[in-house]
This record gives structure tokens, C-alpha cells and sequence, in this order.
């Protein structure tokens, strides 16, 4: 981590800026940490990452799903209108930003579609594979490894594919 | 004692739940600026792991500077340790009656643990060919649409943006598709 202090922080989008100081670069990354750790609790706990809970919803046999899902969208847009409308700034001082999507629909359909059949087979999407190897489903590398080779096999044929 | 355990092991209602996941979204925006959405770890992976010559166009961008997503991602590791393994629930998930038979008609018993057994056999040719089918669609299709659950369904619909709502609806007819009719003829070839 000292060594990436030394390499200049590219402009792309979601940096706004670099780290004010490296020690403050190293608390300001232990806490994505915890908030990854609030995450995977509360995806255990709301059991979002049950596979049961997956193929409930697929079949709508439940509402559970549906309430969860519904209710974080509701939270997460009232919450960033209150963030946005009292001018609320990050924790470094910046004004709150959000980086739109890419115009277009190809992509969204053709991936989306992609994407969802690989959900809908497992009952698994990226973040539940993270917290079920964590609580120790081994089997889930095999997801884990066949999901990197997904993402450079269309690394590979980006630019031969409709976007 | 007893009792304080067993309530840290049980599972929330959708109405616990579902505001804390939605609270990541302005949570990472005040820690740092950062669009809340898992997948592009695997990204940031490929980027970190490549050697450089054999790297698409597509990896070649300094994943450091996106080193945030990657604890996130360590986080949730973390967390399943925590949630998952040693607060784990001792009940099976409290499917409803329509679940529940769905289930069992695919072949599956219903226990306590957030995967069924049936799935995790490594023995199986069938359960390898699922997961693995499974696991390069989820990250060619994550990266081919620009996101997953949390970056376009989370995210993207909580901050009004129309390419996630196209997106979201896609990945649910694709799931719905999967799981009523591709699931069971992979069933099928377990066991």
C-alpha cells in the first residue's frame, strides 16, 4: 500500500481526486473495509445471499425479495436527494457526485440479459459470492474463477460487440 | 446469554434489511465519491492479475487508483465470515409454501445454510458445469451491461438513471428465464 502512494492517480471516473497524505490514504481505505464488512453482513442477515431466497424470487413466490429490494431503492433515492439538497459534502470536502451511466440500451439489454441467466443458474450475483466464500462455500472459487474469465473474455471481444 | 445469540443468528425482515442495503449508496458517496457496484472488482482483478503483455486494451488503466472497490470487496469476504460462518443462521431459509415445493421439485432438500448442499458437491461433473457456466456469464454479463445488482438495480435505480432501469429489467427476465427453465435441466445432470 506505501508503494501505490508513490504512483499518480489517473483522472477517470469515481476518483476525483488523489489522497491528501499517506496516512490518510491508509485510514481512508481501512474504511471501504468496514463498509464492505456492513455489506456482507447485512446481505447474510436480509438473506439476500440465500440461494433459497433467489429462486423465490425468480418464481415470485415470495414478497420478501421484492420488499428488500424495493424498500434499499426507496432508502438509497431519498437518501441522496437529503445528501444532494442540504449540500452535504464527502468526508475530504467535495461536493456529492454522481457519475452518470453511458447513454445507450444494447448493452444494458444484451448484458443485462447475460448477466441475469448466469444469476437466475446459480442464484448467485457478484456481491453474494464474496460473502459465501467467506462464510466458507468453497466451491463458490469455481463461480469465482469462471466469473474473471467471463469478465477478460469481454475485455477480449468488447469492440467486436454492440454497445 | 443464549437468547442474545440467538438473535444476532437470526435472519431480518425485509424491512431491516433492505434500507441498510440501500444506505451503502449514500454511505459511499460521503465516504469518498465512490458509485456503489461490486462487479467491477473482477475488473480491477483481471487488471491487478494480468501480466502486461497479455492485457486487452480494456485492462490497461491503473486499477490502484480503484484499490477502494477492492477492500469493499475484502469487506464482504469479512462479512460473510462474520454473518455467515460464525453467526450463522441454524434454521434453513423460512421459504413459502410455494417456494418450498419449487425447491424440492428441483431436486433439492431444504436445510439450514444459505446454499444447498446439492450444489456445493464438487464430486458431481453436473454441479461443475453449473457453477462454471453460471460464473462466465455473471462476469461477461456484468461488465457487457456496465454492472450488477448493486451498481445498476441499487445504485443506478436509486440515483434515476435510465440505462440501469433498461439494465435491471433485462437481468430479471434473464433470471426469471434461467431459473424456471435452464435451472431444472441442469438439475437434471446432478446427481
Amino acid at each position: 500500500m506505501s508503494r501505490a502512494s508513490n504512483i499518480p492517480v489517473a483522472d477517470i471516473p469515481g476518483v476525483h481526486s488523489p489522497a491528501v497524505s499517506p496516512t490518510r490514504a491508509a485510514t481512508g481505505m481501512l474504511v471501504y473495509l468496514l463498509a464492505g464488512v456492513y455489506f456482507g453482513v447485512v446481505l447474510v442477515k436480509s438473506e439476500a445471499a440465500s440461494w433459497y431466497r433467489i429462486q423465490e424470487m425468480f418464481r415470485f413466490e415470495s414478497f420478501h425479495m421484492y420488499g428488500l429490494i424495493g424498500s434499499a431503492v426507496l432508502t438509497g433515492m431519498l437518501t441522496t436527494v437529503l445528501l444532494r439538497r442540504g449540500n452535504v459534502r464527502s468526508r475530504d470536502g467535495q461536493a456529492i457526485t454522481v457519475t452518470p451511466k453511458e447513454q445507450g440500451w444494447q448493452r444494458y439489454v444484451l448484458g443485462g440479459l447475460t448477466f441475469g441467466v448466469g444469476w437466475g443458474l446459480s442464484g448467485l450475483c457478484p456481491g453474494p459470492i464474496y460473502v459465501l466464500l467467506g462464510a466458507g462455500l468453497w466451491p463458490i472459487l469455481v463461480v469465482l474463477a469462471f466469473a474473471l474469465l467471463g469478465t477478460y473474455l469481454y475485455g477480449v471481444f468488447k469492440d467486436r460487440l454492440p454497445h | 446469554m443464549t437468547e442474545f445469540l440467538d438473535a444476532l443468528r437470526s435472519p431480518w425482515p425485509w424491512y431491516v434489511g433492505g434500507p441498510l442495503i440501500g444506505l451503502t449508496v449514500p454511505l459511499l458517496l460521503w465516504l469518498g465519491n465512490k458509485s456503489f457496484g461490486i462487479s467491477s472488482s473482477l475488473r480491477h482483478m483481471c487488471a491487478a492479475l494480468l501480466p502486461e503483455g497479455a492485457k486487452p486494451g480494456f485492462f490497461r488503466y491503473d486499477w490502484r487508483a480503484e484499490r477502494w472497490n477492492l477492500m469493499f470487496t475484502g469487506g464482504l469476504l469479512l462479512g460473510g465470515v462474520v454473518a455467515g460462518l460464525l453467526l450463522a443462521n441454524p434454521e434453513p431459509t423460512r421459504l413459502s409454501a410455494a417456494g418450498m415445493r419449487s425447491v424440492q421439485e428441483l431436486g433439492v432438500q431444504v436445510r439450514p445454510g444459505l446454499v444447498p448442499a446439492e450444489l456445493l458437491d464438487l464430486t458431481q461433473p453436473g454441479v461443475w458445469l453449473l457453477l462454471a457456466v453460471s460464473g462466465l456469464l455473471v462476469g461477461f454479463g456484468t461488465r457487457y451491461g456496465g454492472g450488477c445488482t448493486s451498481g445498476h438495480a441499487i445504485t443506478g435505480l436509486s440515483t434515476l438513471q435510465v440505462p440501469s432501469l433498461i439494465a435491471t429489467v433485462s437481468f430479471f427476465a434473464g433470471g426469471i428465464l434461467s431459473a424456471n427453465f435452464l435451472l431444472p435441466l441442469f438439475m437434471g445432470l446432478i446427481r
